[in-house]
């Protein structure tokens, strides 16, 4: 791992994270963020050549289920949490462009 | 034109199964909004997601089909955007270890031109396994999510960028989806969004090794509305290359009714996915001996039944072509052929009346009640002289509508071809007697009278005599 | 009455129960009654609907009238951390974001509490989307310490902790996902177990860092956590990383059968964590004397180096605000919770609303994973930590071929004082013995170990397992609960 110190960018970050910071804050979280990062930094001294990356605390392998389809949820009961609704059928987002941000 | 065209595609396949991806919702089009949902594919607080393996089979089944090798090890990955057709704002998908990898697709056929073009290989880079993502329908004043159609199985097909014309393009995927179809992959039905379609596309001067600046086009709604971005990108790139102007890396979408593409975002506001292993699920692990029975389980390939056809069958390239064009009509004449000695003539049966009775009909071959052995029957009949080739397309409707066996309704209806000479002889007989002009013509020469007296002996005989014994009949009765 | 059901374990509520001594009705109102007498001065509880949980009471009664009963535990009361969905109940997470937000699914593991007749008792407070040590980081009350109401119950299960030590419930469902369920039993003096992870379904518990979470009991002797291990526990379909563990007898059973020493047992110590910089001087002390505590009760104690302490809590930090910053990221106001009514378009909507209604320490995570995941420093930090943790995965492989468990503190320090620890990194210290167990999945179990001279504050002796090894440690703790010097911790209130 390179040594030179690395400077968050708070603000792209938080663009990507979709969280409004307050201005007032900023250097405050800038500094603690920068405090976490440079500690985190310490792992940088072990040598982690070969080593094969761990993603799961128990190793296990092909667990998934058959293909049978149920239906257990009414529509009214996925909507009630909502906190806008469309025609009472579908989530109410402000609009978007057709085609953006599908993947 | 002075420059190349470099093109690759990224399909995305719908999978047809009978649930979502990573939840039991039933994978199906066309129902009320948000009636197909669940905690997992709305992304509720706490829900988990367990993957479908019919639907991993089927993406390694399509792997396979398009020459893919398939890892031993793969595993999924979350892939973060913010958008509300994403549930989770993560979509579980794969990055660095896909199902399948490096394979390629033999392309021929004919472009949208109509323009044949050279038979070329196509390299799939890879095909990765993920889910679908909700629908946003769009009003005046906002937008309304439906989440039936998040997490539908979706296979992302990535091509090497192969492709160096509108024409192959549309080729390329004309055969990609005749794959996925006979695979049973996937039903590619693009106006129900089974199957989508983004193109890169980039220009370079001819000989060049550097590619150019690469632009991304999206919302193609069908193979022609990529033939056409495809068209008028190139036309754009060109001009703009030919009057010096940079091009910047960016994504464009297709106004179809304007034919033309539009801007959609630039490289700047790229995304910064943020991949990183899926903690909820688990590494999907095959053997050697798992991707071999993966391999018996491949439908053969339409143009491999093809040639097949060609050889086994010994009918034309034409006929392979209209029985392959469908697998489950193939699979209808391969059942008839075995009950047949005559499998061409099998074949032009089906394609010049069964497949024409199915149309007008409106069903499709699976649901028709003229078996493939009771058709097999019939064409028996016809080669064994039982009935005449006429009688057949009596026998055959009525088998369309009955249902019934081709001797069972032969019988009911006497439509037993009569090959008894003598009783042929009386009708040739009156024929000649009833049309004594007629016979006087062909004495004096006019040998093409005799179709008309063959056409009387078949209408007394209510088309049961025999027309060959007619034939021979009347020449020696009329001299 | 009072002194008849408060603080008394749930196997000693079963016999009453079976014994007809008291009802499930009584019970509930005894808690209600100790509830409305020191919940003012602990705040443990965030939500506790007393008419449902009656009516659910008076079933269980008429059941077990009728011989119906669904386990010798129906009826007993259990309090619920704000991170389960319990269908028809608000789950907040104690925060704002989520707020309203009904549960319309059973988490698996109330599903199993259910079928066993417990009642899920209330919602305990907790930090904020369980990113704590404090329960400081509550959106809606603080929680006190019923040993020291000045003082922190520790986090993030710390409602759930505060709740049982204060007598106000015999036992809670928390979660731990570095240390949320030890570390505020540690603080409350009263046993927290941490399953293996796959253990227990983590199904409909709202997520944190999913390859760390794991439910865990908060009880009031060892006892108790084996028999809400052996209820929660097992493979569940709907969490595909649940694993098998097969086994001939329930962890209760083994516990009912642990005798009174540990001849043959292998422990486990590290003398080193004794040179460690912040660790207290009670801390020292009670780690050494529980440590002579387990040589007297026969068990052969063997010293062993564990050299990845310090490093675990940077890989932890890393892994765990990485997962979580997608885990967090569904909480957007689009289709449930809460969402700000002043936006013009989609982005401020989102903005907006995660920015406004989430608390700092959660969008400090937030934006710590984010930015480990993000373009050009994966490599570095979210690989780099992945591999830390395979190193410290496999040094637990080898010290478990050494000894059957192993022994450390559960905290560097007792409980501090509300609003003491102000930097985040100080913060994430507090969790040093307790971050590598989930990195590594294996078991860990707080048990009460004694109480500090000066202040009169409970410490914690942490015995950790291998992978599935719950039999061994429920059983040190056992034996070890059986003899220490402090039989009851039971705070003055």
């Amino acid at each position: 791992m390179n040594k030179q110190k690395k400077t968050i960018d708070v603000d792209y970050i938080a663009g990507l994270a979709k969280l409004e910071i307050d201005e007032s804050k900023k250097s405050r979280f800038q500094e603690e963020m920068q405090n976490i990062v440079d500690y985190v930094d310490l792992l940088s001294e072990l040598n982690v050549e070969n080593i094969i990356p761990t993603a799961h605390a128990a190793q296990m392998k092909n667990v998934w289920r058959e293909d049978v389809s149920e239906n257990d949820f009414s529509r009214e009961v996925m909507l009630k949490n909502a906190p806008e609704l469309f025609d009472e059928g579908t989530i109410k987002v402000p609009q978007v462009l057709p085609g953006e941000g599908t993947a | 034109m002075k420059y190349d065209v470099v093109i690759g595609l990224e399909v995305h396949v719908q999978i047809k199964t009978e649930s979502k991806m990573f939840c039991s919702c039933p994978n199906r089009y066309g129902e009320e909004p948000n009636t197909l949902t669940c905690p997992v594919c709305m992304g509720y607080p706490g829900a988990m997601p367990v993957p479908n393996r019919k639907a991993i089979e089927k993406a390694v089944i399509a792997g396979l089909m398009c020459g893919c090798s398939i890892s031993e090890y793969s595993k999924f990955d979350r892939k973060s955007y913010f958008y509300p057709d994403m549930a989770k704002n993560y979509q579980i998908s794969q990055y660095d270890l896909p199902f399948c990898l490096e394979g390629n697709i033999k392309v021929e056929g004919k472009g949208f031109s109509g323009k044949k073009i050279q038979i070329k290989n196509i390299g799939i880079t890879r095909i990765h396994l993920e889910e679908d993502a909700a629908k946003s329908n769009h009003y005046a004043a906002c937008s309304g999510v439906d989440y039936n159609k998040a997490g539908i199985p979706l296979l992302e097909i990535v091509s090497e960028p192969d492709i160096a014309s509108a024409d192959e393009a549309y080729a390329y995927l004309t055969n990609l989806k005749e794959i996925m179809q006979y695979g049973n992959i996937s039903s590619c039905d693009m106006e129900k969004g089974q199957m989508r379609c983004d193109v890169n596309i980039s220009l370079k001067p001819k000989g060049r090794k550097e590619f150019g600046t690469k632009i991304e086009l999206k919302n193609m709604n069908s193979f022609r509305a990529v033939h056409r971005a495809v068209e008028y990108e190139i036309d754009r790139q060109a001009e703009a290359l030919d009057e010096g102007v940079t091009l910047r890396q960016e994504t464009r979408g297709w106004n179809d009714e304007r034919g033309e593409t539009y801007l959609m975002r630039s490289k700047e506001s790229a995304h910064d996915y943020r991949y990183f292993p899926e903690p909820d699920l688990m590494p999907v692990v095959f053997t050697k001996n798992d991707i071999d029975n993966f391999k018996a389980d491949i439908p053969e390939l339409p143009k491999a039944k093809r040639e097949r056809f060609i050889s086994q069958f010994n009918v034309t390239e034409y006929d392979a072509k209209v029985l392959t064009a469908e697998k489950a009509v193939a699979d209808y004449f391969e059942k008839g052929a075995e009950h047949t000695k005559s499998p061409k003539l099998l074949a032009n049966w089906m394609i010049t009346d069964l497949l024409k009775e199915i149309s007008d009909s409106g069903l499709n071959i699976n649901e028709i009640r003229v078996t493939p052995e009771n058709l097999a029957e019939m064409i028996e009949m016809i080669n064994k002289k039982t009935i005449s080739g006429k009688i057949g397309k009596t026998v055959l409707s009525e088998m369309f509508k009955t249902g019934n066996k081709p001797s069972v309704i032969v019988k009911e209806k006497g439509l037993i071809q009569d090959t008894d000479e003598s009783s042929i002889e009386k009708y040739v007989d009156k024929a000649i007697e009833d049309n004594p002009s007629q016979a006087e013509q062909y004495r004096s020469g006019k040998k093409n009278v005799l179709q008309y007296f063959v056409g009387q002996v078949m209408k007394q005989s209510r088309g049961k005599a025999n027309p060959q014994i007619a034939i021979k009949l009347l020449k020696e009765k009329l001299g | 009455m009072s002194s008849n059901i408060t603080y008394k374990s749930l196997t000693q509520l079963a016999d009453l129960l079976e014994n007809k001594e008291t009802t499930s009705e009584e019970i509930c109102s005894e808690y209600f009654d100790r509830i409305e007498k020191v919940e003012p001065q602990i705040n443990a509880f965030i939500k506790l609907d007393t008419e449902d949980i009656t009516k659910k009471a008076e079933e269980s009664d008429s059941r077990r009238k009728a011989g119906r009963q669904l386990s010798r535990y129906d009826g007993i009361p259990i309090s619920i951390k704000d991170i389960y969905n319990v269908k028809g109940q608000s789950c907040n997470c104690a925060s704002k974001i989520l707020a309203p937000y009904t549960a319309i699914y059973d988490a698996t593991v109330i599903k199993k509490i259910k079928e066993k007749g417990f009642i899920p008792f209330g919602r305990n407070n907790m930090d904020e989307f369980a990113m704590g040590s404090s329960c400081e980081n509550s959106s809606y009350q603080t929680t006190s310490n019923p040993w020291d109401l000045r003082r922190v119950p520790g986090g993030s299960s710390g409602g759930s902790a505060a709740a049982v030590s204060a007598g106000e419930v015999p036992a809670s469902l928390g979660t731990d996902t570095g240390g949320s369920v030890r570390q505020p039993a540690a603080f409350c003096g009263i046993v927290g177990l941490k399953p293996s992870y796959g253990k227990v379904s983590r199904y409909g518990i709202v997520a944190f860092a999913s390859s760390l979470d794991q439910a865990g009991p908060l009880s009031r002797n060892v006892l108790d956590s084996a028999v809400l291990l052996d209820t929660i526990s097992g493979l569940d379909k709907m969490d595909t990383t649940t694993v098998r563990d097969k086994r001939d007898d329930s962890h209760e059973s083994i516990v009912r059968k642990s005798n009174e020493n540990l001849d043959g047992f292998k422990i486990g110590v590290c003398h080193k964590y004794l040179e460690m910089d912040g660790l207290s001087e009670s801390i020292k002390e009670n780690y050494m004397y529980s440590i002579e505590q387990m040589r007297e009760l026969g068990a052969e104690i063997i010293d062993i180096s564990f050299p990845y302490t310090k490093y675990a809590i940077a890989a932890y930090y890393i892994i765990a605000t990485a997962e979580a910053s997608a885990n967090l990221a569904r909480f957007d106001g689009i289709r449930y919770g809460s969402r700000i009514k002043d936006y013009k378009d989609l982005n401020e909507l989102y903005l907006k609303t995660r920015g406004r209604k989430l608390g700092d320490e959660v969008k400090r995570r937030i934006l710590l994973g984010t930015f480990v995941l993000s373009s050009g420093y994966y490599d570095a930090y979210y690989l780099r930590a992945q591999k830390v943790r395979t190193l410290i995965s496999d040094s637990f492989r080898e010290t478990f071929q050494k000894c059957d468990v192993f022994l450390s503190p559960t905290t560097p320090t007792p409980a501090f004082k509300i609003g003491e620890v102000s930097s985040p990194v100080e913060m994430y210290m507090a969790d040093v013995f307790t971050n590598f167990v989930n990195l590594a999945g294996i078991c860990g179990i707080n048990i009460p170990s004694g109480l500090t001279k000066d202040d009169n504050l409970p410490v914690g002796l942490q015995i950790l397992g291998p992978h599935l090894g719950e039999d061994k440690i429920l059983k040190a703790a056992k034996v070890f609960e059986d003899n220490r010097e402090i039989k009851e911790f039971i705070p003055d209130l």
